[in-house]
């Protein structure tokens, strides 16, 4: 029994009986006891994953129908709701909060028998890019423990490299399914606006994030998006995806495809590796027999900006029901009014959370909204007209997902304007609510890179397709955990 | 010249569900806290679906108040932060950026007058603060979420009222209109709730809120015009301010709280896409929609030759018209129309008394029907009716319990009359002199018979007596 398949060969070796959805289960709870102390991917586990087994293996012997997961153990990012499981956000103020409800793409999982191993480690609501903002502690990179995982996913991604599961679910705002993907050497998608339901899902900025599959390979992906896309009656925002089959034809190449590589990402500010890294990408793109050329899209300097206007306008909004009173943890209210009672209880927010509200107060009120966030609106829609009729001509554009690989802990939490500036890659995809994948591409001084391919919105199934032709061109290292 | 203007909340009381949420919009049966979920409850990773119907019933309004409607409509957040609201802020509807809210530049006649609509929103309503506890220091206030979400209209008028007068009747006309369009129930306690704004010449405008009744409004507005001219009288410039109605002492207050400037930061509600009100739902909304309260009253007047203010009362008021439309024929519409507005109103002149009545429209073509066949009285119909209202039974039953048949017999008729003539010689005798005044012995006669004795023919036999 291998921890370090794939989800698609572990429902082989089940199909096939070599071992039991109890056994791999049980395997896989050991694995998260041995590492966890050190990575520290999770922030609670799911206790009745051995029952859950047990079931799918009894439905399994009796030749009853089982769901397309066999009992795959998948990982969920702590800001999505599970009925009956706390759900924190890595917050101090939802300490206690117990969903009533699940998250409909959790219900999908469930539904096809996959088992949840537990709920993983975030920046705190999802704001970040190192989890170091998380309450509850850092998650550590498991190929080098001193090295940030990247974020907000980085315990989805953490989980998925240390081989704590073989899939989880994250979720991206301006890269924080993708990032992490990147420095932990996994498959991150950020699937296009609307494609899987964000019902369940606690809202950062809910007009540009989506929930996305964090993979150990581009099939996975893939396959796992066959079971969590798709239109959800409680979310009407969600689009028509025609149930594709996102596996089907993944292997089909992409010869005679026009790609752009966006100069914005790719001139200034990457590191010496990563940038040697997109070259020889870019060559390897080309000899499967795709066009590579650069492409302009400039208003792309303008993005950061834009996105950390928009995010905070809506944060501000999304975050304002957290006042302790339906909800939350233990205050006692006595001596309090009204607004001294939610202001005090407030204070429970971490640092970036709070600085992140402050901004969304700001920017969006009356004698400021036309300086600062009806133009971020503005450098949105620029950017839009700029993408589509860049994916006229071309069918993907591409960049290196992070501009640079991981850093120490404490190298950039103190300096937030540099941390936002990791994002300059990644935020374009929301902006727009095109689809972006980030595939593992080289792992350069024992620190992985990965490469971000962009298609144009619901291009999922062609995005796929480039994707595991990038990937079947590199030949990686094994997580040294 | 004195200026009002009015902003009008009313919630749509007879959709099945919430705005955004299944939850019941009649929230009104329910213990408090119990017709809640966790999107009206704004629990993190909820999401508002848009109820598609309170898009239509809100149309619908628009329409009925001549107002335009968009081809497509956006929500806002409303940020602010208040123990009512679950998510501390409103999901409503602004007209910025071009962006339309459901209907606006609309207007409705008021006695000659054009009230204009400036916009018309759809909105969810908060919950509700219930306030307990003596004194200062043991004052509570507890939270009923069993309102938040409940679909809500905001109707803004121009300041084109003149006086509170005018605001009454506009009023009426709007509560009537929104009734008759099925979509509210304009009676129930705080269903449809106004603030107003009054501004008298060369003065600021000034804003009246948490007013309780449209009674309350009317005199809020009679205080504020009053205060403001012996202002300005006195050369006191008039502030541009919010007033609170203080409801205890009758007097409007300055509301000096930080509340009143706040900033609500409003951005587009990006959970909701906006949603396409095309030319087949308008037509299909236009094509459903119940006659207007005037073609009801001219239909009444010219097809049935009934008295306009009487076809007024029947069109306006839905429970009078839903009565009779179901009980007249071509042939009694107007017989039937009468007997609502001259001996029915009294008894159902509430909503207390509408629920409890066990009256049907049926009662009402069966008691022409017996007065037209002479079975009864038309003097006799009240009685009846108030015994109907009471007890739901049937006009046959009526008539042989109640002893309200109609007397036609000669003789027994005639024997009411001797005893007459006997108690009122003198009336007699003047009836000899003065034809006329024979009406007095007929008027006693019926009352002797409590109504019952047919009075064409009481009044032929004591012409026949008299000689």
């Amino acid at each position: 029994m291998n921890l370090k398949t794939s989800i698609l060969d572990y429902i082989n070796d089940v199909k096939s009986g070599s071992f039991s959805v109890e056994e791999f289960t049980s395997a896989t709870i050991q694995r998260i006891k041995d590492v966890d102390g050190d990575v520290h991917a999770y922030l609670s586990l799911n206790e009745s994953a051995i029952d859950d087994a047990r079931a799918i293996d009894k439905k399994i012997s009796a030749g009853e129908k089982v769901g397309t997961c066999y009992g795959f153990p998948i990982s969920i990012k702590d800001n999505i709701c599970i009925t009956g499981s706390k759900t924190t956000c890595a917050s101090k103020i939802l300490e206690n909060f117990v969903a009533p409800y699940t998250a409909t793409v959790v219900s999908k999982l469930q539904s096809e028998d996959a088992i949840v191993t537990g709920k993983t480690n975030l920046d705190e609501f999802a704001m970040g890019l190192t989890t170091e903002f998380s309450a509850y502690g850092p998650t550590k990179n498991p190929w080098n423990l001193k090295y940030v995982p990247g974020g907000s996913s980085g315990g989805s991604a953490a989980s998925v490299a240390a081989n704590e599961c073989l899939a989880s679910l994250g979720s991206d705002t301006g890269g924080s399914v993708r990032n992490p993907a990147s420095f932990c050497s996994v498959v991150g998608l950020k699937p296009t606006y609307g494609l899987i339901s964000r019902y369940g899902l606690i809202s950062y900025a809910n007009s540009i994030e989506q929930i996305g599959p964090v993979t150990k390979t581009v099939k996975d992906c893939g396959f796992l998006l066959n079971v969590i896309a798709g239109q959800d009656s409680n979310d009407d925002t969600t689009i028509d995806n025609a149930n594709s089959d996102y596996l089907n034809d993944i292997e089909q190449g992409i010869e005679g495809k026009n790609i752009g590589i966006i100069k914005e990402m790719t001139s200034d500010g990457l590191s010496p590796e990563v940038s040697s890294a997109t070259k020889n990408a870019i060559q390897d793109f080309e000899k499967l027999g795709a066009h590579c050329e650069e492409v302009s899209l400039p208003t792309i300097p303008y993005t950061v900006a834009a996105y950390y206007t928009i995010t905070s306008t809506e944060a501000g909004s999304n975050l304002a029901r957290y006042d302790n009173i339906r909800y939350g943890y233990d205050f006692e209210s006595e001596g309090y009014e009204y607004n001294s009672y939610i202001s005090k209880s407030r204070t429970k927010f971490g640092p970036e959370v709070i600085r992140r509200i402050i901004l969304g107060g700001f920017v969006p009120s009356a004698g400021h909204a036309g300086k600062y966030f009806l133009k971020a609106l503005k450098v949105k829609s620029k950017l839009i007209s700029e993408a589509n009729s860049a994916f006229e001509k071309y069918d993907y554009l591409i960049s290196p997902t992070a501009p640079v690989q991981p850093f120490q802990f404490g190298e950039k939490i103190d300096d937030p304007v540099t941390l936002m500036l990791l994002d300059y890659n990644t935020v374009t995809a929301n902006l727009t609510g095109k689809p972006a994948i980030s595939v593992p591409y080289r792992v350069t001084d024992g620190l992985p890179i990965g490469m971000q391919i962009i298609g144009d919105g619901k291009s999922e199934k062609s995005l796929l397709q480039a994707a595991y032709a990038l990937e079947s061109k590199t030949d990686l290292p094994e997580v040294p955990l | 010249m004195t200026k009002i203007g009015l902003e009008i909340h009313c919630q749509l009381t007879k959709l099945e569900s919430k705005l955004f949420c299944s939850c019941k919009a009649n929230y009104r049966e329910f213990e408090p806290n119990h017709n809640i979920c966790p999107v009206c409850m704004g629990l993190p990773g909820s999401l508002p679906r848009l109820n598609q119907k309170a898009v239509e019933s809100a149309t619908s309004i628009a329409m009925a108040l001549s107002c335009k409607t968009p081809e497509k409509i956006a929500f806002f957040r409303k940020n602010y932060f208040y123990p009512d609201l679950p998510k501390n802020f409103q999901i409503t509807q602004l007209n910025v950026y071009g962006d339309m809210s459901i209907g606006g530049e609309g207007y409705v006649d008021v006695e000659g007058a054009k009230i204009k609509i400036r916009r018309i929103q759809l909105e969810e309503d908060p919950g509700r603060l219930i306030y307990e506890g003596e004194s200062e220091r043991t004052k509570i206030t507890l939270v009923d979420y069993n309102r938040a979400g409940t679909p809500l209209v905001e109707i803004v008028t121009d300041p084109d009222f003149e006086n509170p007068r005018q605001v009454r009747v506009f009023l009426n006309i709007l509560s009537d209109l929104l009734e008759n369009l099925g979509v509210a129930e304009p009676g129930l306690e705080g269903a449809m709730r106004a603030d107003g704004n009054v501004s008298i010449e060369g003065g600021n405008k000034v804003e009246i809120k948490n007013i309780g009744s449209f009674h309350d409004l009317e005199k809020a507005l009679h205080f504020e015009i009053t205060r403001q001219e012996s202002l300005s009288e006195r050369d006191i410039e008039i502030v541009q301010e919010t007033r609170h109605w203080d409801d205890r002492r009758k007097i409007t207050i300055s509301s000096r709280s930080k509340e009143e400037d706040q900033d609500y930061r409003y951005f587009l509600e990006n959970d909701i896409p906006w949603v396409k009100i095309d030319q087949e739902t308008i037509t299909s909304l236009q094509k459903n929609m119940p006659e207007s309260i005037s073609s009801k009253k001219e239909r009444f007047v010219e097809k049935f030759d009934i008295a306009p203010q009487v076809a007024d009362i029947l069109a306006s008021d839905k429970y009078y018209f839903d009565l009779f439309e179901n009980a007249h024929s071509d042939s009694d519409a107007k017989d039937i129309a009468n007997l609502i507005t001259t001996d029915l109103m009294g008894f159902v002149d509430t909503k207390e008394k509408r629920e409890k009545s066990k009256l049907t429209s049926q009662h009402l073509s069966d008691l022409i029907a017996a007065i037209n066949d002479k079975t009864l009285t038309r003097t006799s119909s009240k009685t009846a009716l108030q015994e109907i209202v009471k007890s739901g039974k049937s006009v046959k039953e009526l008539l042989s319990e109640m002893d309200l048949g109609q007397v036609s017999d000669s003789s027994e008729i005639e024997n009411i009359i001797m005893e007459v003539f006997e108690e009122e010689k003198q009336a007699v005798l003047d009836a000899k002199e003065n034809p006329e005044t024979v009406n007095y012995l007929v008027g006693k006669v019926m009352q002797k018979t409590k109504g019952k004795a047919d009075p064409t023919k009481t009044l032929e036999l004591i012409k026949s007596k008299l000689g």
